[in-house]
């Protein structure tokens, strides 16, 4: 039995939940970076609500902040807020949990929300721990559509440029944005070259895959001289068929019947990896 | 003639500092040489850090050191860091509260016949506009001084806008009377208030003496904290007079006029004229052309005041 893969599936109605109650919100991207988020947060990094100042702390930006609450459900596991506090607040009228990533909440670093943002601040963020003599790592989800954003680039080749290995990005390669498949709206087929060509060293890894997302994060802590991207390969809205692969659940809200099937689907796979 | 620019003053205050404090880290886009910060660059170069042409980079690096510590003052022509780099300052810097302090250099139309594309007269209005964010223009060397040690002193983002060219001193090493976020009242006079806002804080000073000298008793408020605007000094000195000029290397619109006029326009309501660039493209010249051209001199400054009263 894999423990995280059974609590991502746990995570994910709690993401459903959160969605249903705040009448919106990125429901497809959150559940294809969930893997990714409860890796990071459950095995790799050394963040939690009892370190929350700690300098030494791992750093995390969410630069693809519409998948906020991926981010809570995961957060609130961690124990930085209740989840029945987020599910039952998430974008009501004077909530703290708005639908993008607010460091007024314990456990957020940066706000987020415009795209093509987090991968530079996390080179200073990085840079900072140099210059300081500190061991934490810093950590950056970007979206697979977000790479269009010039500042993306700029941010990539300043992080080779300082040869910041403690530095890892990762890359939600799910292949779809709002308004159909990335390679459509601007194609991103050759991103593993753009990254070698931009200094980078690249992992290409199934963003589901536990074992293979530990093996990933471990290669990127051992590789030195050059910052590390996996590009996460994803299937947007992963964890049951209703919402898998479909552009259109970017932000869909689900209906009455497409809820129950979502928590029947997610129930399903959770007793599956339950018995694996 | 003074020849040490307000930039220049800036990186002397930063390096007066940044051996006992390691914390400062100065950040440049390619514009060491026009920020006068590479005698910094040169003296701490583990303080320094270079990012390219990339204004956009320049600012969120800078909010992820300030967001593990450091106390980053960011570098780039005030063209470009206002409106380039817009959003990072709106979300990296004010939403996220990070303490990065944002120069502008070579700001208004300090870079004269470059053209359109090298001035800001729009960052006063765009920077006030942001929440969380603070906009300073220091007025001489010595309250430039006065400001970055005011700056190093608190944990808050900030805009800073100075010129290219040495100007005049409005006050000296022994005489600049500074207190963060409060106007400074450089001379007073009961018939009319002139607010001036950076390098059009000496031009206001000399229309003040020409009035004088015919009579007019002119108040000069350096209003260096165009946000937060010194109300409460301004509506002070407002009422006392019959009417106010507001002086500044900007567009006519949402500039340090316009804040004034609305200030003064609830509180206490008196005429006030805005002198500014204009709504268009400026003439081609050198700046002291350019504000020759558009009266934002001595004589424009006085004539406008008179035409007043």
């Amino acid at each position: 039995m894999n423990e995280l893969k059974v609590m991502s599936y746990e995570l994910r109605q709690n993401v459903l939940d959160m969605i249903i109650s705040g009448k919106g919100g990125h429901i497809g991207g959150d559940m294809s970076v969930m893997d990714v988020l409860v890796t990071l947060y459950f095995k790799v990094m050394n963040v939690s609500p009892d370190n929350i100042y700690d300098p030494d702390r791992d750093r995390f930006v969410l630069s693809k902040g519409h998948s906020v609450e991926a981010l809570y459900a995961v957060l609130a596991k961690k124990g930085f807020f209740p989840i029945k506090q987020v599910i039952s607040e998430f974008s009501h009228f004077g909530s703290k949990f708005i639908g993008h990533p607010n460091n007024k909440l314990p456990g957020i670093e940066m706000n987020s929300g415009s795209l093509g943002h987090g991968l530079p601040v996390a080179v200073g963020m990085a840079l900072a721990s140099r210059m300081d003599g500190r061991l934490y790592r810093t950590y950056v989800v970007l979206g697979d559509g977000e790479l269009a954003e010039g500042s993306v680039w700029e941010g990539a080749m300043a992080a080779s440029h300082y040869k910041l290995d403690n530095l890892c990005a990762v890359v939600d390669r799910n292949r779809l944005q709002i308004s159909g498949s990335t390679e459509d709206v601007m194609h991103h087929d050759d991103l593993e070259a753009r990254f070698t060509a931009f200094g980078w060293h690249v992992i290409q890894v199934n963003g589901h895959d536990y074992d293979a997302l530990f093996a990933a994060f471990d290669e990127a802590k051992a590789t030195k001289g050059q910052p590390t991207v996996l590009i996460a390969n994803t299937i947007k809205g992963y964890g049951s068929p209703v919402m898998e692969n479909k552009a259109g659940w970017h932000h869909h809200l689900p209906n009455e019947a497409e809820y129950q099937q979502i928590t029947a689907d997610l129930a399903a796979r959770k007793e599956a990896a339950l018995h694996e | 003639m003074n020849k040490i620019p307000n930039r220049q003053a800036i990186c002397e205050t930063l390096m007066a500092h940044a051996e006992a404090d390691k914390d400062i880290v100065a950040l440049c886009s390619d514009s060491r040489g026009s920020a006068s910060m590479t005698p910094f660059f040169n003296a701490f170069p583990e303080q320094s850090v270079e990012v390219g042409i990339a204004e956009q980079d320049l600012v969120s690096i800078a909010a992820g050191l300030a967001a593990c510590g450091k106390k980053p003052f960011a570098f780039s022509p005030a063209s470009f860091i206002s409106t380039r780099s817009y959003e990072q300052c709106k979300v990296d810097v004010a939403y996220s509260n990070t303490n990065v302090k944002l120069i502008g250099i070579s700001g208004g139309v300090s870079y004269g016949a470059l053209g359109m594309s090298h001035h800001s007269a729009q960052d006063i209005a765009a920077m006030s506009a942001i929440p969380n964010m603070r906009v300073y223009l220091p007025s001489d060397r010595h309250q430039t001084k006065k400001l970055v040690e005011a700056l190093l002193e608190d944990r808050q983002g900030a805009y800073i806008r100075v010129g290219r060219n040495p100007v005049e001193d409005v006050y000296s090493e022994d005489n600049c009377p500074f207190e963060m976020n409060r106007a400074t009242v450089v001379r007073e006079g009961d018939d009319v208030l002139l607010v001036a806002c950076g390098e059009m804080v000496r031009p206001a000073v000399d229309a003040a003496a020409l009035l004088e000298a015919e009579g007019v008793h002119a108040t000069v408020l350096d209003m260096y904290c165009v946000k937060p605007l010194d109300t409460e000094t301004l509506l002070k000195y407002a009422e006392k007079v019959k009417a106010v000029v507001t002086v500044e290397e900007h567009a006519p619109t949402g500039g340090l006029g316009s804040m004034v006029a609305q200030a003064v326009g609830e509180h206490c309501p008196k005429k006030v004229k805005c002198l500014s660039l204009p709504d268009a493209p400026v003439i081609t010249g050198t700046s002291q052309e350019v504000f020759d051209y558009y009266g934002l001199n001595a004589a424009g400054i006085a004539k406008a005041a008179k035409e007043l009263l």
